[in-house]
C-alpha cells in the first residue's frame, strides 16, 4: 500500500507542479500571460488540428476495420499487419518522410495529412478488435426484425462500436495534444510546440508553465468529456453461449475499389515515409554512417528504454495489484492516481521535473535518473493497464488452491500468480520500452548532456536539414519498435477473443 | 473416529449473519454433503473449514486438532484440507501431471508415481499427464482438481459445488468416479451442494442447511423419509401435504385412512406423502378414485397431477409417481392407493 502510493504520487507531481505555479503566477499575471492574440491562435491551430485529424482518423480507422473484419477482402491477415504497421513508425519520422520530399505538406493541411496517417491505428485497432467479438446472432437478429443492412450497421453494429471508437479517439487527440516532432517540422505551432519554443527562448519562465496549464486542461477536459459520451451503459453481451464466426459481407464489384483504398492508405502512411528514408539512406547528399555515433546512440536508446520499461512495471505492479485484488475506494482511486499521466504531455512532464529539480533536488539535474522518471511518469498507465490485465489472468481463487495444498504466500506468489502475469508484464514492458525508446520531447529537455538517444540524434541532424544524416537513426528506430508494435498488435487480437 | 467436529460455528458480514450455531460432525472415511438453497451459508461454512475464512465464534477440529476458534485461525496452507472449487481452477500455466503434484514435496514431485496412480484412480488416461487444462473436458478438469486434491494426503477434502458446472450426463458420471476414488483413498469429504440428487446419491450423511442453521442432519434415507419439517420435505424431493387426523398410529386424511410412521401425538396434524408412495390402477372396485389433470411424462417415469373425487366441492389434488409406460392421459378415471407409511411433518 505504502508503495503503490509513493508511485501514485510520483506520478502526481506534474499535474501538482502545473497547479501550484499557476497559483503561484496569480491572477493577474496569467490573464495578462494567456489573453494574448497569440494563444488564441495557438489555441485555433490546437482545437482544429485534433479536430480534423481525429474524425480522419475514426473515419479511416473504422472503414479499414470493417473492410478487413467484416468483407471478403483479399488478404485481410497481410492488410491487418500493414494498418498496424504505421505505429511503429515515429510520427516525427513520418514527417520527416514527407516535408523531405516536399515543402508542400507544411501548414494545416499537411498537419492532418501526416498526423491523421500516423495514428488512425489507434482507431483500427480497438474498432477490429471489437468487430471481431461481436456476436453475430445480435445482427441475425436485427436483420430478422426486418431491418436492412445499412440500418443493421446503423442501429446494431456501430452503437457497440462506441465505446471501441470513443477510446481509440480519445488515445489520437491526447497524441495530438502531446505530440512535438512531427508539427514542429511542418511548421504548425501548437501548444505543445509553443511550450517548447517558450522554454528554450527564456528557460522556463511562467510563460510556459501558463501554457502548458491550458494544455493540461485540455487534455483532462478530453478524459472527462470521453467518460461522459461512453456513459455508465453495459455494452457487454447479455447472456453466455458460444458465438459462431461472423458471416462476410461479399465485397463482388466492390473488391477493386476497396483493394485500391486499402492499397492507398498503406501507401500514403507507409509508403511515403520507408520509400523517403531509403532514399536518403541510398542517395542523400549529407547520408554519412557515423558507425560509433550510431552504435553509442542506439545502445544509449536500449539501455533508456530498457530501463524505463523495468522500473515502470515494477512501479505497477503494486497499484494494479491493490486495485484488483482489493478493491476499495482508496485503492481504486490510486490507480486512477496514475491515469492522469495520460493527459499530461510528455512537455509538461518534462518541464515539471526540470524546475522541480533545480528548486528542490538540485543533484538530480541533468541525470539518467531523472529522465527514467520523466518516462516512468508518462508511461505509468501503460504498465497499470498491462499489470490489471495480467492479474485478471491469476485469480484469487487460485491462491486459494495453493493455500489448500500446503503451500505458503510466497511461495504461492512464486508458482502461481508470477508464472501466470509473466507474459502480461512482459508485453507490458514491451510497450513502456518503444514508446521510451521513440520518445522525443521530455528527452530534449531532460537528457544530461553528451547523451544522444536515436531520437535526439535524428532530430538534431533533421532540424537542422540534414535529411540524409538524420537517415539511417530514423531506420533504426524504427527497427527498433518493430518487435513491440507486433506485440501489441498480438495483444488487441487477443483482448478481443477473451 | 470423527475428522471434522464443528461447535456452535457463528460468522456475520457486518451486520449480516452468515452463520448461526452450526454444529456438524464427519465420520473418518465418510463423506458429508451439505445441502441448502443458494445463499444458505453452505459455501461460507466450507470456506471456514477451509481456513479462508475466520469465525466469530465456535470451533473447527480438523483429526482432532482445533484448527479455528472465536481467537485464532490457523492458517489454510497448515490444515491440511483438499479443496475442489466450482470451477476446478486449475493452475493454466501447469499441465496435468504439474497441477496433480503441486502439493507434494519436491522429491515426490519428480518422481510421478503418485500422478501415475490418481490418473487411474480418477478414470483418467495417462495419456492426459502432458495435456493443459484448456485441453481437457469439463468433466475431466473437475476429475484433475479431485486428483489434485487429494494427492497431498489431505485430512479431509472440500468440494464445492464440484459438479455444478458439468451437463446433466457428464455430472452423474463424474460424481460416480469422484466418489469411487474418495472411498478408494479412504479420504473424508464434505460436499457443498444445492442439488438433492447428488447429495442424496453420492453422500453417507446429508447436512441440510438453511438461513445460515443447520436444519437436519441425518443418511440420505432418514433426510428423504423421515423429514422434520414441510421445508425439508420439499426440498429433497416432490412431497404431497395433507391436512389430517391423527390418532393411533394411523392419519385420516383426503387418501383415506393411511399408517403413520414415527412419532405423532394425537389431533389436527399435517402428514407428507412422497409421489411414488400412490398406486394408480383400475377405478372399476377402486376405493379411492381421481381424475387426472395432467401428466408431466419424464420418459422413465411420469408425475401424475390428479383431483380425488372425495368431497365434492372440497377438492384436494395430490402428485402420484407412475411408471413412464403405464402413464394414464388426462381426463382418464384412476384408482388410488397409497403404499407405506406417512409421515408427520
Amino acid at each position: 500500500m505504502a508503495l503503490a502510493g509513493l508511485v501514485v504520487l510520483l506520478a502526481l507531481v506534474p499535474l501538482a507542479f502545473v497547479a501550484a505555479s499557476t497559483v503561484g503566477t496569480g491572477w493577474d499575471e496569467a490573464r495578462r500571460l494567456l489573453l494574448r492574440p497569440r494563444v488564441g491562435e495557438l489555441l485555433a491551430n490546437t482545437v482544429r488540428l485534433v479536430l480534423g485529424a481525429v474524425v480522419a482518423s475514426a473515419v479511416i480507422g473504422t472503414a479499414a476495420a470493417w473492410l478487413v473484419e467484416r468483407t471478403d477482402l483479399p488478404g485481410r491477415r497481410v492488410w491487418t499487419a500493414l494498418l498496424v504497421a504505421p505505429l511503429a513508425v515515429p510520427a516525427f519520422v513520418n514527417s520527416y518522410g514527407w516535408v523531405s520530399l516536399t515543402a508542400r505538406v507544411e501548414g494545416y493541411g499537411g498537419a492532418v495529412l501526416i498526423c491523421t496517417l500516423s495514428y488512425f491505428p489507434l482507431v483500427f485497432l480497438p474498432v477490429a478488435a471489437t468487430l471481431r467479438g461481436l456476436d453475430p446472432a445480435l445482427e441475425e437478429t436485427a436483420a430478422s426484425l426486418g431491418l436492412g443492412r445499412v440500418r443493421v450497421l446503423r442501429r446494431v453494429v456501430l452503437p457497440q462500436l462506441r465505446p471501441a471508437l470513443l477510446g481509440g479517439s480519445l488515445l489520437v487527440s491526447l497524441h495530438l495534444l502531446a505530440e512535438f516532432g512531427a508539427l514542429q517540422m511542418l511548421r504548425f505551432p501548437t501548444f505543445t510546440t509553443a511550450i517548447y519554443d517558450q522554454y528554450r527562448s527564456s528557460f522556463n519562465g511562467p510563460a510556459a508553465t501558463a501554457l502548458a496549464a491550458v494544455l493540461v486542461l485540455l487534455c483532462l477536459l478530453l478524459l472527462v468529456g470521453e467518460q461522459r459520451a461512453r456513459g455508465d451503459r453495459r455494452l457487454a453481451k447479455v447472456g453466455s453461449g458460444a458465438t459462431r464466426a461472423t458471416v462476410r459481407h461479399r465485397l463482388q464489384r466492390w473488391t477493386a475499389p476497396a483493394l485500391a483504398a486499402t492499397t492507398a492508405l498503406t501507401v500514403l502512411s507507409l509508403g511515403v515515409p520507408v520509400a523517403s528514408l531509403g532514399y536518403w539512406l541510398a542517395t542523400g547528399s549529407s547520408t554519412s554512417f557515423p558507425v560509433a555515433a550510431l552504435a553509442s546512440a542506439t545502445a544509449t536508446t536500449l539501455g533508456l528504454g530498457a530501463g524505463a520499461a523495468a522500473v515502470t512495471v515494477l512501479a505497477a505492479l503494486p497499484v494494479a495489484y491493490l486495485a484488483v485484488r482489493h478493491p476499495r475506494l482508496a485503492t481504486v482511486l490510486l490507480e486512477r492516481g496514475t491515469y492522469t499521466a495520460n493527459a499530461l504531455p510528455g512537455i509538461v512532464v518534462a518541464l515539471a521535473l526540470v524546475t522541480v529539480a533545480i528548486r528542490w533536488v538540485q543533484p538530480a539535474y541533468q541525470t539518467t535518473a531523472l529522465l527514467v522518471t520523466a518516462y516512468v511518469i508518462m508511461f505509468l498507465p501503460r504498465g497499470v493497464v498491462s499489470a490489471r490485465a495480467a492479474l485478471a489472468q491469476a485469480p484469487s481463487l487460485l491462491d486459494d488452491v495453493s493455500a489448500s495444498l500446503g503451500t505458503s504466500p510466497l511461495q504461492t506468489f512464486r508458482r502461481v500468480t508470477l508464472p501466470l502475469i509473466a507474459p502480461g508484464l512482459a508485453s507490458g514492458a514491451a510497450l513502456v520500452f518503444i514508446a521510451a525508446s521513440t520518445e522525443l520531447t521530455a528527452t530534449l529537455l531532460l537528457s544530461p548532456i553528451g547523451t544522444r538517444t536515436l531520437a535526439t540524434a535524428f532530430w538534431s541532424s533533421s532540424s537542422s536539414v540534414a535529411y540524409g544524416e538524420a537517415a539511417p537513426y530514423a531506420a533504426l528506430m524504427i527497427l527498433v519498435s518493430i518487435p513491440a508494435t507486433y506485440l501489441l498488435t498480438r495483444q488487441a487480437r487477443r483482448s478481443a477473443r477473451a | 473416529m470423527t475428522s471434522v467436529a464443528i461447535r456452535g460455528l457463528a460468522l456475520s458480514f457486518g451486520e449480516h449473519r452468515v452463520l448461526t450455531g452450526v454444529d456438524l460432525d464427519v465420520a473418518a472415511s465418510s463423506t458429508t454433503a451439505v445441502l441448502g438453497p443458494s445463499g444458505c451459508g453452505k459455501t461460507t461454512l466450507l470456506r471456514l473449514i477451509a481456513g479462508f475464512l475466520a469465525p466469530d465464534a465456535g470451533t473447527i477440529h480438523l483429526g482432532g486438532e482445533l484448527v479455528a476458534d472465536a481467537t485464532s485461525s490457523r492458517p489454510t496452507a497448515r490444515r491440511r484440507v483438499g479443496y475442489v472449487p466450482q470451477e476446478g481452477a486449475l493452475f493454466p500455466h501447469l499441465d496435468v501431471a504439474a497441477n496433480i503434484a503441486f502439493g507434494l514435496a519436491r522429491a515426490r514431485r519428480r518422481s510421478g508415481d503418485r500422478v501415475a496412480d490418481l490418473l487411474e484412480l480418477l478414470g483418467l488416461s495417462p495419456a492426459l499427464a502432458t495435456r493443459y487444462p484448456h485441453e481437457l473436458s469439463g468433466g475431466q478438469q473437475q476429475r484433475v482438481a479431485v486428483a489434485r486434491a487429494l494427492a497431498p494426503d489431505p485430512a479431509v477434502v472440500l468440494l464445492d459445488e464440484p459438479f455444478s458446472s458439468l451437463d446433466s450426463g457428464l455430472r452423474a458420471d463424474t460424481g460416480r468416479a469422484v466418489l469411487q476414488a474418495l472411498r478408494a483413498t479412504g479420504a473424508t469429504a464434505v460436499l457443498v451442494t444445492h442439488d438433492q440428487d447428488e447429495a442424496l446419491s453420492l453422500a453417507d450423511q446429508v447436512a441440510l442447511m438453511r438461513g445460515g442453521r443447520i436444519a437436519q442432519v441425518g443418511t440420505p434415507r432418514q433426510i428423504y423419509q423421515a423429514p422434520v419439517d414441510r421445508a425439508v420435505a420439499e426440498f429433497v424431493g416432490e412431497a404431497v401435504m395433507l391436512p389430517a387426523m391423527v390418532a393411533d398410529g394411523a392419519a385420516t386424511c383426503a387418501l383415506g385412512l393411511v399408517g403413520v410412521q414415527g412419532p405423532a401425538t394425537p389431533g389436527a396434524a399435517s402428514v407428507m406423502i412422497r409421489p411414488e408412495q400412490l398406486r394408480l390402477g383400475r377405478s372399476q372396485g377402486a376405493r379411492l378414485v381421481g381424475r387426472v389433470l395432467d401428466v408431466a411424462y419424464h420418459g422413465h417415469d411420469a408425475s401424475v397431477r390428479l383431483r380425488l373425487a372425495t368431497h365434492p366441492g372440497e377438492d384436494v389434488d395430490v402428485v402420484a409417481r407412475v411408471d413412464g409406460a403405464t402413464a394414464p392421459s388426462p381426463g382418464d378415471l384412476v384408482g388410488v392407493s397409497v403404499q407405506g407409511p406417512a409421515r408427520v411433518v
